[in-house]
């Protein structure tokens, strides 16, 4: 099959995918999206990376451990929760307000966002390790 | 500060392996000595003792709490954990070498019994003190198997598991009965103060006996001592830390703090003292067969731990009777203690010196010694005067606490209730002939490692006395040995009177009664007694090779290590072949077992429970659109079925999914919507991936059986998710959740998607276990795909 097409279009489509995941991140908390759909999606243009190219190849170009992410993902998720002992309140407890910063202007800041990273990371480092290890195996 | 004095060995325990890697040029245990050496200075700060309380809530919705009490017992306890702790890390800097062993892991484990054997004699919560009694046999199961290349060690490791593991559990069905008849506190000084209206509750019993299981499978009691010569597997420090010192005195431990409840109990006294009678007997019989040195100190801590029992079954006797008679047993109460004092101390420098022996000659085979004495006269010292306390000979500290054991013996004969006017002149008489046996081993301890004849050609090394280092903890030891002998009473109102007193439940303070240990009392009948004791166990040293036959009678068949050994055999090969009927390895045998479970007893619940009519009068009318939705899916579905190959029909599911999505998005649930159709993309990619790897589509799939009970059971699946579909939507027994949520996720989460805002916040912890499940289950492919062992290497895991 002749992958120029695939792998031309693939260059382009996954930055597009990408950036779609990280605003379906972000928007998570106000419209529909959040860190699994997220991280669901950022894998999916991973996916999409290893058809068109092979796994050595998509390795050289995100040098990431998927399985240190996973560990990441849940030490973030964990720290967050944990971060609510220190202040004295049960464990998971959330903060949340606004803040004023510099060109930004008015934003809302969430620890839940942090706890969503997490998910995030966990989803991505899930999901690449399950196929990289299967994909390997050929 | 208490519960920081209790964790704080574990959490020194996170930074060990870091010490150990960065800074590998000065033994590990250096930077460990510290801590039990501080936390000795701490505790030891508390005397004169006022029991004082902490709590720090943990989990309060559960009732369980950070809650610890420090009274006479704790701190008794606390002392020898860590008075006995220092010492055993200085000794172990020089009993293992830091080029050759993994100290890292060594020292870890070691903090973490020390954390977990503070944290068990201080909690005053029964959950707490639960967590931290398993978190000792799971520090001992890792340290009997340090040596984990060695077949024994993992043997002993596995075998003190299974057994304290046993224990555990039971102690934790008694925790709860105790919990359910208080009404829900798990405080034990809660239980204490309401003990009074329990000896006729029918939980009582159970919850005693639960108990007891506990304390006498970890502290090696007859029939369970099986587990502890086996322990001895484990380097030297740790046999003299754990299983003489303190782990198996958590059972003792556990006893006394249990006595104020049980003593009332005519059962508890008889299987306290008696079983504690029968363990001393049966093992200091055993212990002088053992030709390891190891082998016979183990069996004489299980006769020595037997001995404390049964004076502490003595001391329950002080809950009856009249007051005069409560002062006779609470003497029993105070030999208890001071023998548990005592023992730590004897005991421990003769493991030392033992760790010498085995260290400096390269055996511990009582056959292969003799002689040491010109080789190490130190070792030889501390050897003699360990031994003789624990023979009980005057002046060392052994003998005191020997003698007030047959005084309490002997008084037990005197008393007039559960039938021990009839029966109680066994229990002097037993103790005499457990204590003539405990005599002999004691001498054929010193005997045969360090008189006779030396035999330098068995010696696998050329032995020389041990360095200094080394023979510092022994001494210390030894010198507190003759020092509690000669002034008994330094420790007699300052800790044992403390601990007497917290094992009585205040009476004895009540009574106004003081603690003086004195070193001759006239011509009484325990006088007698220890030099009966000491004529007839020369008498059977001398001619110990001419009866020693007498062991050759015990089949080996008969023993309950055979006993142990065949069970856990049995087990394991019944298991394996009732595991092997039915787990066949496909993935789709599983499937059948999960769907055709679910049907059932879903069927079942829906036949008992649900009685409310199904009415489907208030659905929406199904419209154009979903009509052919649900079309196209069974479009997908039938192809899926009937496709030759994968590939098509691999697409063709993918399509359902698809499908599906569009329901969501029908039903404006655009979250659902985006997830399936990504995790559709996603598993589409995956099927694509693996696909090599699926059996061929024609090999399983021809018989007319196979496909009609899984099309039955398929259809029966479809058919009840459909039905209780409509039920769950037909019935309303409660109230929706749904409100609360809407309601709430901007005003307490400061969220518009309510959908996101249950995963992150409200239910955020449902989440967090969720994310915990899917990196397992990578790992778990990852490891299953990856680690897989060589073809031909391990056949069983191919």
């Amino acid at each position: 099959m002749n992958e120029l097409i695939l792998r031309t279009v693939t260059a382009v489509v996954t930055f597009i995918i990408i950036l779609f995941g990280i605003q379906l991140f972000f928007a998570g908390h106000y419209y529909p999206g959040g860190g699994f759909i997220a991280g669901l999606v950022t894998a999916g243009a991973i996916i999409l990376l290893l058809l068109a190219f092979d796994i050595k190849t998509v390795r050289s170009m995100i040098p990431i451990s998927y399985r240190t992410l996973i560990g990441i993902g849940l030490l973030f998720a964990l720290g967050t929760g944990l971060g609510g002992l220190v202040f004295d309140v049960p464990f998971l407890t959330h903060a949340h307000g606004h803040v004023m910063l510099p060109l930004l202007g008015d934003v809302s800041l969430h620890t839940a966002v942090l706890f969503d990273l997490g998910v995030y990371f966990v989803v991505v480092g899930v999901t690449m390790t399950i196929i990289e290890t299967i994909g390997e195996e050929e | 500060m208490l519960n920081l004095a209790i964790v704080s060995p574990l959490i020194f325990a996170l930074f060990i392996p870091f010490l150990y890697k960065y800074v590998r040029s000065i033994h590990t245990g250096w930077f460990v000595l510290p801590l039990p050496v501080l936390l000795f200075v701490y505790f030891i700060q508390h005397l004169p003792l006022e029991p004082y309380g902490q709590t720090i809530p943990w989990i309060p919705s559960l009732g369980m709490d950070f809650q610890v009490y420090m009274d006479g017992l704790g701190l008794l306890f606390s002392l020898l954990i860590t008075g006995i702790g220092s010492l055993v890390v200085l000794y172990s800097i020089y009993y293992l070498p830091k080029e050759k062993e993994k100290l890292g892991h060594f020292y870890v484990y070691l903090l973490l019994f020390m954390g977990a054997m503070l944290g068990v004699v201080l909690s005053d919560n029964a959950m707490a003190l639960y967590l931290f009694w398993e978190l000792t046999s799971f520090s001992s199961f890792l340290l009997i198997g340090y040596w984990n290349e060695r077949e024994r060690s993992r043997y002993g490791a596995q075998k003190s598991m299974l057994i304290t593991v046993l224990g555990g559990l039971s102690l934790l069905g008694g925790f709860l009965l105790l919990s359910v008849m208080s009404g829900g506190s798990y405080s034990i000084r809660d239980w204490i103060d309401m003990a009074d209206a329990w000896p006729q509750h029918p939980l009582f019993l159970p919850a005693m006996l639960l108990i007891l299981l506990g304390a006498f499978t970890k502290s090696a009691q007859f029939p369970f001592y099986i587990w502890l010569p086996d322990a001895m597997e484990a380097p030297t420090p740790v046999s003299a830390y754990l299983h003489s010192a303190t782990m198996v005195k958590a059972g003792i431990y556990l006893v006394a703090r249990f006595t104020p409840i049980f003593a009332v109990s005519s059962l508890w006294v008889w299987l306290v003292m008696g079983i504690g009678m029968a363990t001393l007997c049966w093992a200091s019989f055993h212990a002088a067969r053992q030709t390891d040195l190891k082998g016979l100190l183990a069996y004489s801590t299980v006769s020595q731990l037997g001995l404390i029992m049964s004076l502490l079954g003595a001391g329950a006797l002080a809950f009856h009777g009249d007051p005069s008679d409560r002062r006779l047993y609470m003497a029993a109460v105070v030999a208890a203690v001071f023998h548990l004092i005592n023992h730590a101390t004897f005991k421990g420098s003769l493991f030392m010196t033992a760790g010498i022996v085995d260290h400096e000659t390269g055996t511990r085979d009582i056959r292969r010694l003799g002689g040491l004495l010109s080789f190490m006269p130190i070792t030889f010292t501390i050897a003699v005067i360990g031994s003789l306390s624990m023979a009980g000979v005057p002046p060392f500290n052994g003998f005191l606490s020997k003698e007030m054991f047959f005084a309490a013996m002997v008084q037990v004969a005197n008393a007039h209730w559960f039938s021990l006017d009839v029966w109680g002149i066994l229990f002097p008489v037993l103790a005499w002939v457990g204590s003539v046996f405990t005599f002999l081993y004691s001498l054929l301890f010193v005997g045969k490692t360090f008189l006779g004849a030396p035999k330098p050609s068995e010696w696998p090394k050329q032995p020389h006395e041990a360095p200094v280092g080394m023979l510092v903890a022994p001494v210390v030891l030894a010198v507190l040995v003759i020092g509690f002998g000669l002034f008994p009473n330094v420790l007699s109102n300052a800790v044992i009177a403390p601990a007497a007193d917290a094992i009585v439940n205040g009476v004895f303070r009540q009574e106004g009664l003081s603690v003086h240990i004195s070193h001759w009392h006239g011509w009484t009948i325990e006088v007698w007694m220890t030099i009966g004791v000491i004529v007839l166990g020369v008498l059977l040293y001398r001619t110990f090779d001419s009866w020693k036959r007498v062991y050759g009678a015990f089949s080996q068949r008969l023993s309950l290590n055979h006993l142990y050994d065949t069970v856990v055999r049995q087990m394991e090969e019944r298991s394996h072949s009732l595991t092997s009927r039915y787990m066949t390895g496909y993935v789709r045998t599983y499937f059948l077992y999960i769907l055709s479970a679910m049907l059932a007893l879903l069927i079942v619940t829906i036949v008992l429970k649900v009685d409310g009519e199904f009415s489907l009068s208030h659905l929406a009318d199904v419209g154009v659109h979903e009509l052919m939705l649900v079309l196209a899916a069974l479009v997908g579905t039938v192809t899926t079925l009937v496709a030759k190959s994968r590939l098509v029909a691999i697409i063709a599911l993918g399509s359902v999914g698809y499908t599906v999505s569009l329901f969501f998005v029908l039903f404006r649930a655009p979250d659902l919507a985006l997830t399936q159709l990504v995790i559709e993309t996603i598993s589409v990619a995956l099927f694509l991936l693996c696909f090599y790897h699926l059996p061929k589509l024609s090999r399983h799939e021809k018989g007319v059986r196979f496909r009609l009970g899984n099309a039955l059971i398929s259809l029966g699946v479809g058919a009840l998710v459909s039905v209780i579909a409509l039920l769950a939507y037909s019935e309303k027994n409660f109230a929706s959740i749904a409100q609360y949520h809407i309601e709430n996720a901007y005003e307490k989460a400061a969220g518009k998607n309510i959908v996101n805002v249950i995963l992150v916040d409200f239910r955020g912890f449902d989440t967090l276990f969720e994310i915990c499940v899917l990196a397992i289950a990578a790992l778990g492919i990852y490891a299953l795909v990856k680690l897989k062992a060589p073809k031909g290497e391990n056949g069983k895991y191919e």
